[in-house]
C-alpha cells in the first residue's frame, strides 16, 4: 500500500510520484534510457518514421472529417470536396500521399541500417521480428489506403491484387468474392477497405509500435562497432559525471537533439516534395474515377510494392505465387539464415557485405521492372533479378556458415 | 566526415530509385510528343480577308448556329440539334477570337479533313479560300475584346465535355433550382438532368463513346500532354474520335486555365504558401542544428 | 542534470510552439463551413398567393421559416399590443415571418388558427400572432431571420435596410 503525504500540494512533483510514478517513468523512458554513443544520423530514422506516422495520422483525421466511402461519392469527395473547398484541405491530402509514399522510403533506409550493422541478431531478433511485422502492416495500410481514392488505379489494383487470392490453380475465387464482398471490387470492397484504414490497422500499427519499443529495451539499442558492452556501468559512469568517458548518452535530452536535427532536415526535403514535387506519390492515372469497363494501357503498384510485385510477375502463376509468397516471409527469417556469431558492421565481414550490397542492388533492379511494362529486354532482366534474389536468400546460411569468428 | 560520406551513399540509391521509377519509366511506357506552338504546318496560308463581305456569306451558318454577338439566336434548342446532328452547334461569338485564323478558314472548306476527324456532322461551309477567309475576317471584327477561361471553354470544349466541377453540363450550368418543400421532390433539377441524359446519350452515340468529364484532366495528364493533344490528338492517342479544334495562342492559354481552374485549384494557394512552411523548418533545422551541438559538447 | 540553463533548446521549444500555432490555425480553416454551405443561404419567398391566418413553413439554411399572413382581426390585437414593428409590410399585407424554432431550446412550436396563436410541445412555451412570447420558458419571441425586400418577393439571407433596423431596435436577435 503507497504511502501518501496529506500535506504534498495537489499536482504538485510529490502529488505526482505518489499516485503515478512521474520521475520514475521519466527516468526509464527518457533521462536514463541508455543509448550508445557510437552511432550515426541512421539511428534517427527509427524517430524519423513515428514522426512521419504522426504526420500521417494528423492529416488522416482532418480527411477522414470530409471523406465519403461510397463509389459514387468517393473521388468527388476527395478530388473536389477536400481539395478545393475545405480550408487548407489540399494541404492534408499532399500530405498523406506524399507522407504514405516517403515512410516506405524511411522504412527501407531503416530496415536496411539494421542489416547492415546486425542489428537483428544476439538479443535483437524480436525488434527485427517486430520491425518487420509493422513493414507488413504499414504495406497492408497503404494498400487499404490507395483504395479509397476510387480512382483507375484504386479499382484496377485492388482487382489485380484481390485476384492473388484465387491461388493460381486453386481456382479459389469463391475465397476472391468474400474478399472482396461482391464479384468485382465495388460498395462492399471500399466499405471494408474503408474500415480497415481507418480503424483496424491504425490500432494494430500502434499496438505494434509498442511492442517494438518494449523489444528495443532490455537488449538496447546497436552500435556502429556492433559492440557488446555494460550498460549498466556505463551509465554509472555517465550518473558520476564521466560524460566524456561513458560509452553511453540518456535517451533525452542528448540523442534526442540529434534526432531533432536530423528531422529538421528531413521535414525541409519532405515539404519541399509536398508543396512542389508529388507526382511521384499522386499518380495521374488515379485522377481518372474508377471504371471497372476499362483497363488503363499501364497498372503497376505504388514503388515501395514494385520489387515485390517482379518476383510473382515474370514466373508462370503457380511458381509465381510460391515465389511471391517466399519473397514476403523471408526476411522475417533473417536473424535464423545468419549462422555467422559475428555482430558486427558489414564492412567488417566479407561475404555478408558483398551479399548485402548485391542484395540492395537486386532490389533495385526489381523495383525498376516492375514498373516497366513486362516486355523484350525488360522482362528478361526481370526473371534474372528475381532469380538472383531467391539463389541470394537460400545462400545466405551457407556463406555466413563460413565466416571468420572476428 | 564520415557521416556525410553514408548520407551521400544514402542519397545516391535514393536518386538512382527515383529516376528508374518515374522519368525513366515513364519515358519508356509514353512517348515524347513535342509542342509544335500551334504552327499548323499542314495548311497554307490564307488571304487577307474582308469582313464586309464575310457579313453576307455568313447568313449561310446561321442555318445552325447562333451568333448571339451579332444577335442571331440558335434556330434549335441544344437538345433537338443533338438529336438532328450529335452534337450542339457552338455560338459562333468567340470564333474569330480564340481560333487560328489559318485553321479557321481551311476547316471552313473541309471540315473533316481539318478536324481529321470520322464523324463530322458540319458540311463544307465556304466555296473558296477567298470567300473562307473573308468569314473569318468577318468573325474577328465582332469578337469580343475580352473573354474568359470559362467563355473560352465552353466555346471550344463545352458542348462535348462536361465539367462538373466548374457546374458546367454540354446543355450549360447546372441551375439553382429549390426542392418541393412537402415532398423533398425538386422536379425543375429533374428535368435538367433529363436533358443532359438525353444529350449525352445522343452524343455518345455519334462520337462513339461519351467524350469525359475534363474537371480533373489537368492532373489526370498533365499540362504538356493536354496541349499536345488539342493541337494534335492524333498524336497522342491515334484513332481517337475527337477532332482537331485549331484554337489559337490565346484560346489556348485560356483553355488551359479553366482547366487549371477546376482541376488543380489550390494551385496558388500551394505555391504562396510553401515558401513559409520550407522557411519555418529551415530556421527550425538551424536551432535544432545548436541545440544538438550544445547537448553533445565535450561528449565525442 | 538541469545545472546550465538549455537556452538553444528553450529557442527550439519556442520556434516550434509557432509552428504549431500555424498547423492549429489551418486545422481550424479545415473545420470551417464549405464555401457551397455559405453561398447555399439564401431562399427567395414568393408571398403572392399567401392566404390570411395559416401557418406556411418554408426553409433556410435547413431550418423551418414560418410565414404567418396577417387578417384584419390579428392586425388589431397587434396594433393594440404595440406590436406592428415585428410584422414585414410586403405590398399592401403585413406578414409575421420567423425562424420556426422555439428561442429556448429549439423545438419547432405548432401554430393554433382558432386563437391565432403558438404553443410549442417541448416545454409549454407560447407565442402570439406576430410571434411574439407570451409564456415562459421561451426568454423572446420567435427571431426573425436577416431578409432584404424585392417587389413582391423576400429574400432571406440578404439583409436590406428593414432588417437593420429590426436589428437596431432589438425587436430580433441575428440569427
Amino acid at each position: 500500500m503507497a504511502h501518501f503525504d496529506e500535506n504534498a500540494k495537489p499536482f504538485s512533483n510529490k502529488w505526482l510520484n505518489e499516485r503515478i510514478g512521474v520521475d520514475t517513468l521519466k527516468r526509464v523512458l527518457s533521462t536514463e534510457y541508455w543509448i550508445p554513443k557510437n552511432i550515426n544520423f541512421l539511428w534517427a530514422m527509427g524517430m524519423v518514421l513515428a514522426a512521419t506516422f504522426g504526420l500521417l495520422l494528423v492529416s488522416g483525421i482532418f480527411l477522414l472529417m470530409y471523406y465519403v466511402p461510397d463509389t459514387k461519392q468517393a473521388f468527388d469527395s476527395v478530388n473536389f470536396t477536400i481539395m478545393s473547398e475545405v480550408g487548407y484541405g489540399w494541404l492534408w491530402r499532399h500530405i498523406h500521399g506524399v507522407g504514405a509514399s516517403v515512410v516506405f522510403l524511411i522504412i527501407y533506409i531503416h530496415m536496411f541500417t539494421g542489416i547492415y550493422y546486425g542489428s537483428y541478431k544476439r538479443g535483437r531478433e524480436l525488434i527485427w521480428l517486430s520491425g518487420m511485422l509493422l513493414f507488413v502492416a504499414f504495406s497492408a495500410e497503404a494498400f487499404s489506403g490507395y483504395m479509397l481514392p476510387w480512382g483507375q488505379m484504386s479499382y484496377w489494383a485492388g482487382m489485380v491484387i484481390t485476384n492473388l487470392f484465387a491461388g493460381g490453380s486453386l481456382h479459389a475465387d469463391g475465397f476472391v468474392e468474400w474478399i472482396r464482398g461482391d464479384y468485382v471490387p465495388g460498395q462492399a470492397y471500399l466499405g471494408r477497405f474503408f474500415m480497415l484504414h481507418v480503424l483496424l490497422i491504425p490500432l494494430a500499427i500502434i499496438g505494434l509500435i509498442v511492442f517494438h519499443f518494449g523489444t528495443l529495451r532490455l537488449p538496447h539499442v546497436n552500435n556502429k562497432d556492433g559492440e557488446e558492452f555494460d550498460f549498466d556501468a556505463e551509465a554509472e559512469k555517465w550518473k558520476a559525471g564521466q560524460r566524456k568517458e561513458s560509452k553511453v548518452i540518456p535517451f533525452n535530452p542528448v540523442f534526442l537533439s540529434k534526432d531533432v536535427f536530423v528531422m529538421g532536415v528531413y521535414f525541409i526535403l519532405f515539404f519541399y516534395l509536398v508543396f512542389y514535387h508529388f507526382e511521384f506519390a499522386m499518380d495521374p492515372v488515379n485522377f481518372d474515377p474508377a471504371d471497372g469497363l476499362k483497363t488503363p494501357a499501364h497498372i503497376y503498384p505504388e514503388w515501395y510494392f514494385l520489387w515485390s510485385y517482379e518476383i510473382l510477375r515474370p514466373f508462370p502463376t503457380d511458381p509465381g505465387l510460391i515465389a511471391f509468397a517466399f519473397a514476403q516471409v523471408i526476411f522475417m527469417l533473417l536473424p535464423f539464415l545468419d549462422r555467422s556469431p559475428n555482430v558486427a558492421p558489414a564492412n567488417k565481414r566479407k561475404p555478408f557485405r558483398c551479399w548485402f550490397w548485391i542484395l540492395l542492388i537486386d532490389m533495385i533492379v526489381l523495383t525498376f521492372m516492375g514498373k516497366l511494362p513486362p516486355e523484350g529486354i525488360w522482362s528478361t532482366i526481370g526473371l534474372v533479378a528475381a532469380v538472383t534474389f531467391i539463389v541470394l536468400w537460400i545462400a545466405l546460411p551457407f556463406i555466413t556458415k563460413l565466416e571468420k569468428k572476428l | 566526415m564520415k557521416e556525410l560520406k553514408i548520407l551521400s551513399v544514402v542519397a545516391i540509391f535514393t536518386l538512382i530509385l527515383y529516376w528508374g521509377v518515374e522519368p525513366f519509366a515513364h519515358s519508356q511506357m509514353h512517348k515524347h510528343v513535342e509542342y509544335k506552338h500551334l504552327k499548323y504546318s499542314d495548311l497554307k496560308a490564307i488571304p487577307k480577308g474582308d469582313a464586309k463581305k464575310g457579313e453576307a456569306l455568313v447568313a449561310a451558318c446561321t442555318g445552325c448556329h447562333s451568333i448571339k454577338a451579332a444577335n442571331k439566336p440558335a434556330p434549335m434548342d441544344a437538345l433537338a440539334s443533338s438529336a438532328a446532328y450529335g452534337v450542339n452547334p457552338p455560338d459562333l461569338s468567340l470564333a474569330g477570337k480564340v481560333m487560328d485564323d489559318k485553321f479557321f478558314a481551311h476547316f471552313l472548306l473541309d471540315p473533316a479533313k481539318v478536324t481529321s476527324s470520322k464523324h463530322i456532322s458540319m458540311p463544307p461551309s465556304a466555296g473558296s479560300i477567298e470567300d473562307a477567309a473573308d468569314i473569318v475576317a468577318y468573325f474577328k471584327s465582332i469578337a469580343p475584346k475580352e473573354v474568359t477561361n470559362k467563355e473560352a471553354y465552353e466555346f471550344a470544349c463545352g458542348r462535348c465535355h462536361a465539367d462538373r466541377y466548374g457546374n458546367w453540363t454540354q446543355i450549360g450550368d447546372v441551375p439553382k433550382t429549390k426542392s418541393n418543400i412537402k415532398t423533398g421532390v425538386d422536379l425543375e433539377k429533374l428535368e435538367f438532368d433529363k436533358k443532359v441524359g438525353a444529350y449525352q446519350n445522343k452524343l455518345a452515340d455519334y462520337m462513339g463513346k461519351l467524350p469525359p468529364d475534363l474537371s480533373i484532366m489537368i492532373r489526370a495528364r498533365s499540362e504538356h500532354f493536354m496541349k499536345t493533344f488539342i493541337e494534335d490528338p492524333q498524336s497522342q492517342l491515334p484513332g481517337t474520335a475527337m477532332p482537331r479544334v485549331g484554337l489559337n495562342e490565346e484560346g489556348m492559354e485560356k483553355v488551359i486555365g479553366y482547366l487549371e481552374e477546376t482541376g488543380d485549384p489550390s494551385k496558388p494557394k500551394r505555391e504562396a504558401t510553401g515558401p513559409w512552411v520550407l522557411g519555418f523548418f529551415a530556421i527550425f533545422t538551424l536551432l535544432a542544428y545548436g541545440w544538438y551541438k550544445s547537448q553533445w559538447k565535450g561528449l565525442k | 542534470m538541469a545545472d546550465r540553463r538549455d537556452f538553444m533548446g528553450m529557442a527550439l521549444g519556442a520556434f516550434t510552439g509557432l509552428g504549431a500555432l500555424g498547423a492549429l490555425y489551418a486545422a481550424k480553416r479545415t473545420w470551417d463551413p464549405l464555401p457551397s454551405v455559405k453561398a447555399a443561404g439564401f431562399t427567395t419567398l414568393d408571398l403572392s398567393n399567401v392566404p390570411e391566418n395559416t401557418l406556411i413553413t418554408e426553409k433556410w439554411r435547413g431550418k423551418p421559416i414560418f410565414i404567418l399572413k396577417q387578417s384584419k382581426k390579428m392586425l388589431e390585437f397587434a396594433k393594440k399590443k404595440n406590436e406592428m414593428n415585428r410584422l414585414i409590410k410586403v405590398g399592401n399585407d403585413y406578414y409575421a415571418i420567423t425562424v420556426g424554432l422555439c428561442t429556448h431550446l429549439g423545438c419547432i412550436p405548432a401554430y393554433n388558427a382558432d386563437d391565432s396563436s403558438f404553443l410549442c410541445a417541448c416545454h409549454g412555451a407560447t407565442y402570439d400572432s406576430t410571434a411574439n412570447v407570451t409564456r415562459a420558458p421561451a426568454p423572446r419571441g420567435l427571431d426573425i431571420p436577416p431578409f432584404k425586400l424585392d417587389g413582391n418577393k423576400v429574400v432571406l439571407g440578404e439583409t436590406g435596410p428593414e432588417y437593420k433596423k429590426l436589428l437596431a431596435d432589438g425587436v430580433t436577435l441575428p440569427v
